[in-house]
């Protein structure tokens, strides 16, 4: 059998956490796409780093996630904001024309995140998970203006045999999660997150389906606490028919 | 520039528990969003225009003082007067001294944020002079006491009734029990009033939305025309405003006017934009007798030389803050600055100091809506995060989140700890979970748990699944 590319799985610290199936989805999909999958040994991208203005602990956890990184054909991250912080934040932690800077830029280049690599590099258009039921997807703000994920997600979504996908009329507009921002201004935060799952609720879609597990936490904890018997997924774990009545044991 | 940034948690709450401003700020989704996602998609070349707006800017900025200049010329060449303000105060200090030169006494203006920056009014009956707000929102404000919260809609955060109270309390001309309930009677009544006030008026206040540096033009935009009587009416015209509005040409101050329009309002053009150059002319029917312009720096020149430079591009259409999941939740009173929403969480710690304002910059889900939406391309999350940055490293901030940080930046990068932080991480929680959901958490968690739910973690990492299924390979 010829050698497969390798595709290094950058499974972020939410899913490694707190919901594995994900990751466990993404290598099936990724296996399924022609690669070979691999999860060295990693940690955080530091986006809540990034994000909380410490400069210094972003620039020594990004060296640490290039030199783990960088030995591999393709970096694939379950997550719109943790790929950007590498694609499009992280050249920019260091000075012009310094090793860092081009290592940065090179891991930058071959980054991805999960949904877009398997549409837009692994060219994929068919899924073989089965989903029944009716999906409401939610564009991740950092997916969606970092990396211009719109298309893919729906485009594969669209494919799972028995899944009725609807729009959501402000899909595009954020949860409210914004990492410690849910934490730091909670009444804001759920301010915002209340209108999202009324929203949600009004489409009459049994199921919340998007591609970050920040933002699914936020949405999937109101939707809980509100009563409301709506399941929240993962875009993974749709396309990989590890959700829903069809899904596998976690 | 004095600010009450500093409890944003506590302000944004309050405006959260207030019933009435709740639903005043229903109007920004079919008043502002609305409109403008329709004036964008009906002008095919909008990104193109965009990258225009914002290469004028650029330049302008990058030869700011070469442009100042100019301009200054070519308002003493037509016979105007060029002062410059380092801060508020000197701003007021300056137009007292006009006023008083010019023997004023009855003084209007037009509606201005760089006044309100500056505090004008407030140095004004220092100096024994009192200006009347000709702007409806403004004006309301002035009667209300109460600063604008929004860029182009400073009584945004009010709903009609509260309007046609604040009338009934202030016009004891007027019958009381007359009706006010309709918009349009509001109108009428604040016309009357105002109309007294622009025909005795002997000095008029504007603002500016651009200062043309190649004839030393100064442009206005309004909606409502005050601006255009608050500048013809009186004798001497005082046009305040910031050193940033420079442009070179008549061609790129049109340019940004189409921008301007179309992002603020959703309309192809205000209603009134207006070209004023010099005091009024011997063959001229009416305008000024005297013109001056007032450039205030309050820190411009600083953040001009900053990290923060590209803020300098903003042309004040209010587009970041109609279209931010935090403004609309919360209004722009809840920042405790003139500058609200996103532009305002950059420009309150560049005009007040980051230790006035440090909540500001923080309070954002970083969702890039108003990036997005910027007509100029200023990338309003990146400058938040670098005032977090200078917040950090001046040791700002509550001692938790920044111990927390460095302990997560010290445990992430050795692998061994992670693991065996997240192991704790992945089973903890657990224990407080009851079918598989935890109600409550403990610390700055609460925050969490005080509104939603938290599905239970999995009890073992991804990382820890996936090596005991490779090791069986």
């Amino acid at each position: 059998m010829a050698d497969r590319p390798v595709v290094a799985l950058f499974v972020t610290c939410l899913v490694d956490v707190m919901r594995p199936r994900i990751g466990f989805a993404a290598a099936k999909l990724l296996e399924e796409a022609g690669y070979d999958v691999v999860v060295p040994a990693q940690g955080c991208c530091g986006q809540p780093n990034y994000n909380g203005g410490d400069a210094e602990g972003t620039r020594a956890l990004a060296r640490r996630v290039i030199a783990t990184f960088l030995p591999y054909d393709h970096v694939v991250a379950p997550s719109g904001s943790c790929a950007a912080t590498v694609k499009r934040h992280y050249p920019g932690l260091f000075e012009m024309g310094s090793d860092d800077r081009r290592r940065a830029e090179e891991l930058a280049a071959k980054t991805h995140e999960l949904i877009g690599f398997l549409h837009d590099v692994a060219g994929m258009r068919e899924v073989s998970g089965k989903c029944t039921g009716v999906a409401a997807y939610h564009d991740s703000c950092s997916g969606l203006r970092e990396l211009g994920l719109k298309g893919q997600p729906r485009a594969l979504l669209g494919a799972v045999d028995g899944l009725e996908l609807r729009e959501l009329p402000d899909a595009h507009i954020c949860c409210g999660f914004g990492g410690t921002f849910a934490i730091k201004y909670p009444d804001v935060s759920n301010k915002i997150v209340s209108d999202k799952t009324a929203s949600i609720a009004a489409t009459g879609a049994d199921m919340l389906v998007a591609g970050d597990l920040g933002c699914l936490l936020n949405m999937e904890g109101k939707l809980h606490r509100q009563g409301r018997t709506v399941k929240a997924y993962h875009t993974a774990e749709v396309l990989a028919g590890m959700a829903g009545d069809d899904g596998a044991k976690p | 520039m004095k600010v009450a940034s500093r409890n944003f948690a506590e302000t944004a709450t309050s405006a959260l528990e207030d019933a009435q401003l709740q639903k005043a700020l229903g109007v920004i989704q079919d008043g502002f969003v609305a409109k403008r996602a329709e004036a964008r998609a009906a002008l095919p070349e909008f990104d193109a225009l965009k990258a225009e707006g914002k290469a004028i800017k650029e330049h302008a900025l990058a030869h700011l003082d070469h442009y100042l200049e100019r301009f200054e010329a070519e308002v003493s060449a037509s016979g105007g007067q060029v002062h410059w303000a380092r801060d508020g105060a000197e701003a007021g200090a300056i137009v007292a001294r006009i006023a008083k030169e010019a023997g004023a006494r009855r003084i209007i203006k037009g509606k201005s944020m760089v006044t309100e920056e500056a505090h004008l009014n407030q140095s004004l009956a220092a100096a024994g002079l009192e200006a009347v707000e000709t702007d409806l929102g403004d004006y309301i404000m002035q009667l209300r006491d109460e600063p604008p919260s929004h860029l182009i809609m400073p009584a945004l955060h009010l709903v009609r009734g509260e309007i046609a109270e604040t009338f009934r309390e202030h016009h004891a001309e007027f019958a009381p029990d007359r009706p006010l309930a309709e918009r349009q009677a509001l109108i009428k009544e604040a016309r009357k009033v105002l109309r007294q006030r622009f025909l005795s008026a002997d000095l008029g206040i504007t603002g500016a939305n651009f200062l043309v540096a190649e004839t030393g033009t100064v442009v206005l935009v309004t909606n409502e025309g005050n601006g255009d009587l608050t500048t013809i009416l009186p004798k001497t015209h005082i046009v305040v405003t910031g050193i940033e509005k420079v442009v070179p040409t008549l061609e790129d101050a049109t340019t940004l006017i189409r921008l301007l329009a179309r992002s603020a309002t959703g309309q192809e053009i205000s209603a009134y934009t207006s070209f004023f150059t010099g005091p009024k002319r011997a063959n001229e029917p009416d305008g000024p007798e005297a013109f001056h312009v007032v450039l205030l720096d309050n820190g411009r020149s600083d953040l001009v030389a900053s990290e923060f430079h590209e803020m300098m591009r903003c042309i004040r259409c209010g587009a970041c803050l109609n279209h931010c999941p935090v403004y609309a939740a919360v209004g722009g009173h809840a920042y405790g600055s003139v500058y609200s929403g996103p532009m305002g969480a950059v420009l309150t710690p560049g005009f007040a100091g980051i230790d006035q304002a440090r909540p500001l910059p923080e309070a954002s889900t970083a969702c890039g809506r108003c990036a997005e939406v910027c007509p100029v391309g200023i990338p309003i999350p990146d400058l938040m995060r670098h005032w977090r940055m200078r917040a950090f490293d001046d040791g700002l901030g509550p001692w938790p989140i920044r111990f927390g940080l460095k302990a997560w930046a010290a445990m992430s990068r050795r692998p061994w700890l992670y693991r065996m932080g997240t192991a704790l991480a992945a089973r903890l929680p657990r224990l407080l979970s009851k079918g598989g959901w935890i109600t409550r958490l403990p610390g700055p968690f609460g925050g969490w748990t005080a509104h939603r739910d938290m599905a239970a973690p999995a009890g073992r990492t991804f990382q820890a699944q996936w090596r005991v299924r490779e090791g069986r390979r």
